[in-house]
């Protein structure tokens, strides 16, 4: 199988690859998938004061697809409000990264690792407001 | 573009040199059919036609008589299989085989379960062999036909050919071997391991591919009912015209096998012990499928923990290897093989298959083993499982999300 050239790109130069300490109550994490069906994507980002996130990270246990996927998910993240950024689609990523059919799957969990971290995140805000 | 190393010999091999050397004179100038029994064309292919018919036999201690030639081993499962189970299907119905066949074998069973036939198939043990007595005990009166690969495809594992075959003579089962992988890279002796059918690849020993032949037993006689009908070539077990060249090219393959095997066994030993030792002394959490004692010297399959298997072969795009990941395929399901030996689905995610052989150097290896060890060791920095572990994180206690 052959690989595009972006996907190709982003596996061999990730952006962003490695951890935020997850205890943080400005961080919330994602972590998606299962060893089992052989892709495991951790996605984390960290939300400024005025709820804009300021920096994000992954870690990715899968294909070349996969940490296409979580690459490239981080570079869209970074300044994006929480709005914003759940309003990121994984047809958007399969699309910028050209992904086959049998591919699809990875840009699906890189869509869900952006919902998980960002309701891990707001989950631990309420944890902070709680009186 | 400069071309990966070549570090997958169970896919298939080159072509000898001195193999087409051989070959090339039987496309022009000799180009005669050696069934035309009119003239000197077809006289001198036919002539050719019988030494290569020797040259294969002598390889598995067979007689020439002995030899019908196929396309491959995948249409000498076929004949095999399927002919025995229709020519004795008044005797019984049963067939036995492991789940670790190549497909060519599982695929063609399944057919005959389509038609009436029922089928086991033989669970393996953890380093991949059958369990003798779990072979024998499922055996029935109704039992015709065993079908065990000599070696797998995959891990490279050997199978007792010997006991089998004892087993089966004694049961009055017949036993069909696919050597399509073993054939010139271990001793086969089809009188001694009493087997009665085997399976042979011309491109798997350095021959050409679309050549291939069924060792079919005269004595005790085997018989087979045909799938392709015609002229009948091949004592009306095969008809079609011999492709005179791939014969003579598959006959001299399997000489140079024949003379060669057991240097050339010692070499591939050498170079994969090499491998094995350049990889482990530099990397933890590798394991090796399947049985390291009774291989094929050219056979490595590992799997790295905590790396899938489809990204490291990107990360080691210069050597031309194969995965059991899902990933490399259409189905999405790893390896049928190494599910079968107890391999957990994500220990099958992370394994690649180093095949080595006649043409692979000790610099090759070398290069290979260090690009893996810096392939592994990026891609596990990259990995959330690798980071669990070196929290001390128990990944088998966690519950994931995801199921496909």
């Amino acid at each position: 199988m052959a690989y595009n050239d972006k996907v190709l790109d982003h596996y061999e130069n990730p952006r962003n690859v490695g951890s935020l300490d997850k205890n943080d109550p400005q961080v919330g994490t994602g972590m998606v998938g299962a060893p089992a069906c052989g892709d495991v994507m951790k996605l984390q980002i960290r939300v400024d004061e005025q709820g804009v996130i300021s920096d994000a990270k992954f870690k990715t246990f899968g294909c070349g697809s996969a940490i296409a996927s979580s690459s490239l998910v981080t570079e869209w993240l970074k300044g994006k409000s929480l709005d914003e950024a759940l309003s990121i689609k994984n047809q958007q990523i399969a699309d910028e990264l050209a992904l086959p059919p049998v591919k699809i799957h990875c840009s699906v969990l890189a869509e869900d690792a952006i919902k998980t971290a960002i309701s891990d995140y707001r989950s631990k805000q309420k944890g902070v407001d709680a009186p | 573009m400069k071309k990966p190393i070549y570090m997958d010999y169970q896919a298939t091999t080159p072509m000898d040199p001195r193999v087409l050397e051989e070959m090339l004179p039987w496309f022009v100038e000799k180009f005669g059919n050696p069934a035309s029994r009119s003239h000197a064309y077809g006289w001198e292919a036919e002539q050719a036609v019988e030494k290569a018919r020797e040259q294969v036999a002598a390889l598995i201690h067979a007689d020439p008589r002995e030899i019908v030639f196929t396309s491959g081993a995948t249409e000498s499962n076929n004949l095999a299989i399927q002919g025995v189970a229709r020519f004795y299907q008044d005797k019984g119905r049963h067939i036995i085989t492991p789940v670790t066949e190549h497909k060519a074998v599982l695929d063609t069973c399944r057919h005959l379960e389509a038609e009436g036939f029922s089928v086991t198939y033989l669970p393996v043990q953890t380093d991949g062999l059958i369990d003798l007595t779990a072979l024998e005990a499922a055996m029935t009166p109704e039992t015709i036909l065993v079908s065990v690969m000599a070696g797998n495809n995959e891990i490279g594992v050997v199978q007792p050919l010997q006991a089998i075959g004892q087993l089966c003579r004694q049961k009055k089962v017949m036993f069909h071997c696919d050597a399509a992988q073993g054939a010139g890279k271990i001793a086969i002796d089809v009188e001694s391991m009493q087997i009665d059918l085997l399976s042979l690849s011309g491109h798997k020993l350095y021959g050409p591919k679309g050549i291939g032949a069924l060792y079919v037993r005269r004595r005790p006689r085997v018989r087979l009912k045909p799938i392709q009908h015609g002229g009948g070539h091949e004592r009306g077990m095969r008809s079609g015209t011999l492709p005179t060249p791939l014969l003579v090219a598959f006959g001299k393959a399997c000489a140079i096998a024949a003379d060669e095997m057991v240097a050339e066994n010692q070499r591939l030993l050498a170079l994969r012990q090499r491998l094995l030792d350049g990889i482990c002394s530099r990397l933890t959490h590798v394991n090796v499928n399947g049985s390291l004692v009774h291989r094929l010297a050219g056979n490595l399959n590992l799997s790295f923990g905590f790396v899938e298997g489809e990204s490291m072969m990107m990360a080691i795009k210069d050597v031309a290897v194969s995965s059991g990941s899902a990933c490399t395929s259409a189905s999405l399901e790893p390896s049928y093989v190494l599910r079968a030996l107890g391999v957990s689905e994500e220990q099958a995610h992370t394994s690649i298959r180093f095949g080595l052989g006649r043409f692979t150097t000790e610099e090759e290896v070398d290069f290979t083993a260090n690009l893996v060890v810096e392939a592994v060791n990026r891609l596990r920095e990259m990995s959330p499982l690798w980071e669990m572990v070196q929290e001390g994180i128990d990944i088998a206690s966690i519950q994931w999300s995801g199921h496909h």
